[in-house]
């Protein structure tokens, strides 16, 4: 019988188009079996193990919401206190709710305390798993089921926060953003943050089909355009330094990836909200100028 | 030399077990007043007394949740906790029985806010008790030393597989100077086996842990923990009677009886209230009245039958409570004790009685006035509610 | 009662569970326009794109969600998605 050709086994119930089972399979191909992945509670964590399947093809905990980072650092002292560790790598990989959220002082704690351990983010900017309501990583103007558009609101109205730079502040050696549209450069950086000695950060950008309100096929598509309008910049860091970007040819502009996604439509009807889409075309003006993009 | 007394913090003994428990990781937080076992712990470590990853956690709740991802990777763990810190855990006590990880701690009792309140009572820990852990309590020092390994051995038992609490009283028992003997090396090695798990997170044979059930699985999860404290209430017996074997010291297993046998008034207590309760019942024995003790050492898994046959021959049945269940005004002890009573043919009044809450002191003068209570109530044939036995009217 | 539950399960487990039912639109691969990148299987979520001893590229049907990714994503526009007959 065919298994699928990654450690992540096909059978989960991710939906059609799911970033994250992307975002899973290629953390998986990057790292091969000697890892030990530890997820919290969200969409990728309940639909890759239904109670008595698993579609981990490596060993895999899943203790709650908002212990990831604490569960994993556990994970790396028992395997050194046991003179196990050897080149086993420790992962996480857990949604924008239970890294930017629920999981933050964990996440804060096990960095300080140095583990070798990396902690990988998949951020599809929103509860996804309990039907899409907003979270820190939800970006400006967003339309979630807690953010709604209506005739008093624009939707969220609060800026995303920034995740990696929190990370690097903590003195992590390693610090990198990627996107699901971009598998082979996630994989080297997945690698990457791995391979160094200590606590390393990889912040995925993976655009939800459910969620955001696009066509299961565009999944790759949307992800694409948020790195060619900067809306998402793609670049390393290197103990606190950016040392990295990714260049864009020919910036777009945002329009052409906000238009593409449901939860931006209300910028976009008759009396459209120009601000708005001037004020999100700033956010990524401070990108490409910031990180050096262009 | 074997068996030799020294005169130590009851934290100090309790770190010394530890220590003689090998544990392969210990991650902790401090607070009140268990500060005194980790920085024992501590001290081991920095001297290379203890062979262990000691983790300085941010949290209460992270030094659980790192003793969920240590255990499951097959590491004997170890925390301590109290009060805030013990509520802050809450959820994660639930994860790490259902994950059936033996973690054990030591839960210094102590009060729960608000008001802050740094002394002991048992509303810490009593609050716990549908988390599935197992609760043992130690009515002194040398108790909380010795229940150390045989709360281990009984955690990592592969037929149990629960997490464990061993709970001492905050202060009165953490703080005390007493003479103790410290638990040998050779011997906790003889009694104590390695801890090795069926299942394990490791790449070589690569199992998830902590999946997602759904109605059709999940009561199964919850009747297995049963099954297995089940198993625990045999092997809390057995396992006091092996330590006995090779240590030479025995402190009753599920519960204790001292005066028991003729006592027509028997006084139910957990912790270090107990004490008290033995000299009391030397006192009031000298006056001519019949009463005795029955000492809950067990309190998750419940002794239920142990208890029904130890009160076979009461008349009525007094329970100390260093915890309310606010909205019952009664504790936990006396409701468990009613419902154990209730479907048999006993029918023994029980009077609940609350105490020492927030650390208020239990002079041998409150237990008389409660067992005086209980002998009228016995002469007049009639119904005490339970309520609070030290109530200052002054305020 | 003893119960066979435990609270370890076995890895790539998932595979019991054939959700190729889920499937309204079916990826159809013409290898006359194939390029061989490989992209439709580097893209799949389900991780069911397999490559053939010829180099073309096969989705396993048993699995395939139908979501169209690999469609949408191939440069050489050698996918078609089919409404599905069942």
């Amino acid at each position: 019988m065919k298994t699928g050709t990654s450690l992540l086994a096909p059978g989960h119930r991710g939906c059609a188009g799911c970033c994250d089972a992307l975002a899973g399979r290629f953390l998986l191909d990057a790292l091969g079996k000697d890892c030990i992945v530890v997820s919290p509670t969200g969409c990728l964590e309940v639909f890759t193990t239904p109670y008595p399947e698993s579609s981990w093809g490596v060993p895999w905990i899943h203790s709650l919401f908002e212990n990831a980072a604490a569960v994993a650092s556990g994970v790396e002292a028992a395997l050194k206190a046991l003179g196990r560790k050897n080149n086993t790598k420790v992962v996480s990989i857990g949604g924008d709710g239970a890294t930017l959220d629920i999981g933050l002082q964990a996440i804060s704690g096990a960095f300080e305390r140095g583990h070798d351990l990396t902690y990988v983010c998949v951020d599809n900017e929103a509860y996804m798993n309990t039907g899409v309501q907003r979270s820190s990583a939800t970006p400006l103007y967003a339309n979630t089921t807690t953010s709604p558009s209506g005739r008093e609101s624009r939707g969220n109205p609060l800026h995303k926060k920034n995740m990696p730079a929190i990370m690097a502040a903590h003195g992590s050696p390693y610090v990198a953003t990627a996107s699901v549209s971009y598998a082979p450069d996630l994989m080297k950086k997945i690698k990457r943050a791995a391979e160094i000695e200590g606590p390393t950060y990889v912040h995925i950008h993976a655009p939800c089909c459910t969620g955001w309100g696009f066509d299961s096929s565009k999944t790759i598509e949307v992800g694409r355009l948020a790195v060619e309008t900067a809306m998402w910049p793609m670049y390393e860091m290197e103990n606190g330094e950016v040392t990295k970007v990714r260049k864009i040819k020919d910036r777009k502009p945002v329009e052409e990836y906000l238009k593409v996604q449901k939860r931006f439509k209300h910028l976009f009807t008759k009396d459209g909200a120009r601000e708005e889409v001037k004020k999100i075309q700033e956010l990524a003006d401070w990108n490409a100028k910031h990180f050096g993009l262009e | 030399m074997k068996n030799k007394m020294t005169v130590v913090e009851g934290s100090y003994a309790v770190a010394h077990s530890v220590k003689v428990c090998k544990p392969n990781v210990i991650s902790a937080y401090p607070i009140t007043p268990q500060t005194h076992i980790v920085e024992d712990l501590s001290q081991f470590v920095a001297d290379g007394e203890i062979d262990c990853e000691y983790m300085n956690v941010e949290s209460e709740f992270s030094a659980i949740s790192a003793l969920i991802g240590a255990s499951a990777v097959g590491a004997r763990t170890y925390s301590s906790t109290t009060s805030q810190g013990l509520a802050l855990m809450h959820e994660a006590l639930f994860n790490a029985s259902g994950m059936r990880l033996p973690i054990v701690m030591t839960v210094v009792n102590r009060a729960l806010s608000a008001p802050i309140n740094i002394w002991n009572d048992q509303q810490d820990s009593i609050s716990q008790r549908d988390t599935g852990w197992i609760q043992l309590y130690a009515e002194d020092v040398q108790e909380s030393a010795d229940m150390t390994p045989q709360i281990f051995k009984l955690a990592e038992d592969k037929d149990v597989l629960l997490p464990a609490m061993s709970c001492m009283d905050g202060f009165i028992l953490s703080h005390v100077y007493e003479p103790v003997i410290l638990l040998e090396q050779d011997l906790t090695d003889e009694f104590l086996p390695q801890f090795e798990p069926e299942f394990i997170l490791d790449p070589a044979n690569p199992m998830s842990f902590g999946a997602f059930a759904d109605p059709t699985t999940y009561t199964e999860f919850r009747y297995r923990q049963e099954e297995a404290m089940g198993v625990a209430l045999k092997k809390i017996e057995t396992l006091a009677n092996e330590f006995n074997d090779i240590y030479g010291r025995y402190y009753g297993g599920l519960v204790d009886g001292y005066m028991l046998d003729d006592a027509e008034i028997v006084v139910m207590a957990m912790g270090s209230v107990i004490g008290t309760v033995k000299d009391t019942i030397d006192m009031l024995r000298k006056d001519g009245v019949s009463v005795g003790l029955l000492k809950v050492r067990s309190f998750r898994p419940f002794p239920v039958d142990a208890v029904r046959k130890a009160l076979k021959n009461a008349k009525i049945i007094i329970t100390l409570d260093k915890n309310i269940s606010v909205g019952k005004n009664e504790g936990a002890l006396c409701t468990e004790v009613k419902a154990c009573l209730h479907n048999t043919k006993m029918r023994i009044p029980v009077i609940g009685f609350m105490l020492g809450h927030g650390g208020r002191d239990i002079p041998m003068g409150t237990i008389v006035n409660i067992v005086d209570k209980a002998k009228a109530a016995m002469k007049t044939d009639s119904f005490i509610e339970s309520g609070f036995a030290d109530l200052r009217e002054d305020l | 009662m003893t119960l066979v539950i435990k609270t370890a399960v076995k890895p790539g487990s998932t595979i019991v569970n054939k959700t190729g039912a889920w499937r309204s639109f079916k990826p159809i691969f013409d290898n006359e326009l194939c390029s061989k990148c490989g992209i439709c299987a580097m893209y799949c979520p389900e991780g069911v794109v397999y490559k053939l001893e010829s180099g073309y590229y096969e989705p396993d049907y048993d699995f395939c969600k139908g979501c169209g990714i690999c469609a949408n994503e191939c440069p050489k526009k050698a996918i078609k998605m089919v409404l599905e007959e069942k």
